[in-house]
């Protein structure tokens, strides 16, 4: 049932899906390699839950069409089923029901083989540090805990492709951590993982990530390369004896797009960090403000995420 | 296509969702025994032991004993005789009796002068159904006394022995005590059935949308009639369930003959049972919160059964175009088919039409539910 190596877990083309006027997602064309984290980032209401839903057989696409683990979505869909594992922001998991008895549950539905089912309800219950727990109600777990069992009960049927859409919201940040340590291990596995999020610290995990605005996507790369370019611009870091009067000075002046107030300091965006850095210099000296500290520094992946948005609607 | 193996993991999570919901598992078990108890023994439509008070003005051997005519049916229960209207008026306010009977001064004197004596016969008519019950076994105490009083007469006039020129001797079939609750506990297995399977059912897919676990399911293998088929496995388990302990209770706590097959007793359960679970599903599939899915299959299942069934009120008393109505309400072909195999003992040959009427319900609601349910699962 793997697609072979050399074919893309995910293969996405020129995908649009409208509900009567409303276009959700237009002209979306990606490919996610096997073994992949692919992280989609969005504000709500983006487009990525529907080409989500899309490319788990759930929706069908109004044009384009997307293949996942070689099968096409559109025409079908009860293989492209069988190849994925669906892990929702709710948790997914019936909370009356025992930790063993969700993974029977699961295991039923998924069609595990008979003679691997004891094999991969270990695994199961390992993945969620459960085995001792296994009769306990769901609903009693932890949310950390919970999270990962619905993990383990999503790739029972060993999938190569898996879709978490949003799987750490409401979790403390250290169970987060430790679910994505979960993530990492089964990329090294070679399943391809697609990932929705809306935590940045987050989207800096994955390998790939691809930006959603309005239905499109508005930028593709590694985090590094989203944050080297962030769309443009550069950003300079500075610190000065009064904030308020540096943002009234620089606002406005040529070469600067945005400013904002970060900690102590200023992030200014600018469109190239090294022509602007003296004006800048000059110009709040001019205003009487002492100027302690100014560099170009690499911006985080809220600061990317922020300035493409803004970008987008600048041209809306 | 349909895998077994998906369909039944669906039917034991719905189970242990039962069993592990205290509401559930009393909706589903304790709830129809509390109703045939309840509706068993409160709801009796017999008359009997009629509160009854005599107003005697005469106080002569001949109001005598026609008060000891009535003391000596079951029908009435003489609690006083009084000298005025007085106390009947209050009684009758009160609701402490429900007739009185007036004898009159003239009463021997009319008698023996060959006159005809008139009596008063006074009823709380707020209960209509009861007091013309009354009325009719009054009329009946009445007349076979007065048919005795002319044998007599005949009799002391030298007629020789009289005959009574016409004689009823009637026998009544299948209910011969003529106990209401004979035909009311069959009646009740279906009002039962209909209401659990509807409720039950109904907010099986509504409770799936509201956790959220609807769309994690359609991602997986599972195709939408593996879902609905083991989620109505697991119903159906919980119904016939029912169906066995009203069957027992009827049987045994009420005493109700069982004088058909058990056999053609369980294909009709199978067969109600089955449209009744398919109802629940078609509201589940419309009604997307498990409130809503809960009042409408409330209303749905209980009002009908209940009151368009013949359950209780008879369907040929009815309107025509109320009539008209009963004829799509499947507790209507049931109940027959309930009263058939309990009361008479009838089989297939005579209750075919009301299985296949059963059968054809459960077939277009089971159409119906599962094109709307997939539409729904599929599009949304």
């Amino acid at each position: 049932m793997n697609a072979p190596v050399s074919t893309p877990a995910v293969v996405i083309r020129s995908l649009t899906k409208r509900f009567g006027n409303f276009v959700a997602v237009n002209d979306v064309s990606l490919e996610v390699k096997r073994g992949e984290i692919f992280g989609f980032l969005g504000p709500n209401g983006a487009g990525k839950s529907t080409t989500i839903r899309i490319l788990c057989g759930l929706l069908a696409p109004s044009e384009g069409d997307a293949t996942v683990a070689g099968f096409d979505v559109a025409h079908e869909p009860e293989r492209v089923k069988r190849s994925i594992g669906y892990m929702s922001q709710k948790f997914s998991l019936y909370d009356d029901l025992t930790v063993e008895e969700n993974i029977d549950f699961f295991s039923g539905i998924y069609s595990v083989p008979r003679d691997r089912r004891e094999d991969r309800k270990a695994f199961a219950l390992e993945l969620s540090a459960m085995a001792e727990r296994r009769n306990s109600l769901t609903g009693l777990l932890p949310g950390g805990f919970k999270q990962r069992l619905a993990l383990g009960c999503a790739i029972l049927h060993e999938p190569p492709v898996l879709f978490l859409d949003e799987p750490t919201s409401g979790v403390d940040p250290i169970a987060r951590r430790d679910f994505w340590d979960l993530i990492y291990q089964l990329s090294e596995q070679g399943i391809t993982i697609f990932v929705t999020t809306h935590y940045m610290d987050e989207a800096e995990y994955c390998h790939r990530l691809a930006l959603m605005y309005r239905g499109a996507v508005i930028a593709l790369g590694t985090p590094s390369e989203l944050k080297r370019d962030l769309g443009g611009f550069a950003l300079l870091h500075l610190e000065v004896s009064d904030l308020l009067g540096a943002m009234d000075a620089l606002e406005g002046q040529p070469g600067i797009e945005d400013i904002a107030v970060f900690g102590s300091g200023l992030h200014v965006r600018v469109k190239n960090a090294e022509q602007a850095k003296l004006p800048v210099r000059e110009k709040l000296e001019a205003s009487g403000i002492c100027v302690e500290k100014l560099d170009r520094i690499d911006a985080s992946m809220e600061d990317v995420f922020v300035g493409l948005i803004e970008a987008e609607e600048r041209k809306a | 296509m349909i895998s077994l193996r998906r369909t039944r993991a669906m039917a034991r999570k719905e189970f242990l969702h039962i069993f592990r919901d205290p509401r559930s598992l009393v909706m589903a078990l304790a709830i129809p025994v509390i109703m045939l108890l309840l509706f068993g023994y409160a709801l009796s439509l017999d008359v009997e032991r009629v509160p009854t008070m005599v107003y005697d003005v005469e106080r002569s051997v001949q109001s005598r004993e026609l008060i000891a005519a009535f003391r000596g049916s079951r029908y009435f229960e003489v609690a006083d005789v009084v000298s005025s209207y007085v106390p009947i008026d209050r009684a009758i306010n009160r609701g402490e009796i429900l007739i009185a009977i007036v004898i009159p001064s003239d009463y021997s004197r009319q008698l023996l002068r060959g006159g005809t004596a008139k009596l008063q016969v006074l009823v709380d008519g707020s209960d209509s159904n009861t007091a013309s019950l009354a009325i009719a076994y009054a009329q009946g105490v009445i007349a076979t006394q007065s048919a005795r009083l002319q044998l007599r007469f005949a009799d002391a006039r030298g007629a020789g022995p009289l005959r009574v020129p016409v004689d009823v001797q009637s026998r009544v079939w299948y209910n011969s005590d003529l106990k209401s609750k004979n035909f009311i506990i069959p009646g009740l297995i279906a009002v039962i059935l209909q209401v659990i399977a509807a409720l039950l059912t109904s907010l099986t897919i509504a409770r799936e949308w509201e956790l959220g676990n609807m769309e994690l399911l359609l991602s997986t293998p599972l195709r939408p009639t593996e879902l609905v088929l083991g989620k109505m496995a697991a119903f159906f388990a919980i119904g016939a369930a029912d169906a066995v302990i009203a069957v027992l209770l009827g049987r045994f706590a009420f005493g109700v003959p069982l004088r058909g097959s058990l056999l053609l007793l369980a294909l009709a359960v199978f067969v109600f049972l089955f449209g009744s679970l398919c109802w629940g599903l078609l509201i589940s599939a419309l009604a997307r919160n498990q409130l809503l899915a809960y009042q409408v299959g409330l209303i749905t299942s209980f009002l009908p059964s209940f009151l368009l069934s013949g359950f209780i009120y008879s369907i040929e008393n009815m309107p025509a175009v109320v009539q008209a109505v009963t004829y799509i309400v499947p507790s209507r072909y049931f109940i027959v088919a309930l009263k058939g195999i309990f009361l008479k003992g009838i089989g297939l040959p005579l209750l075919w039409p009301q299985l296949l009427l059963l059968s054809l319900y459960a077939a277009i609601v089971f159409a119906v539910a599962s094109k709307r349910l997939n539409q729904k699962l599929v599009s949304k």
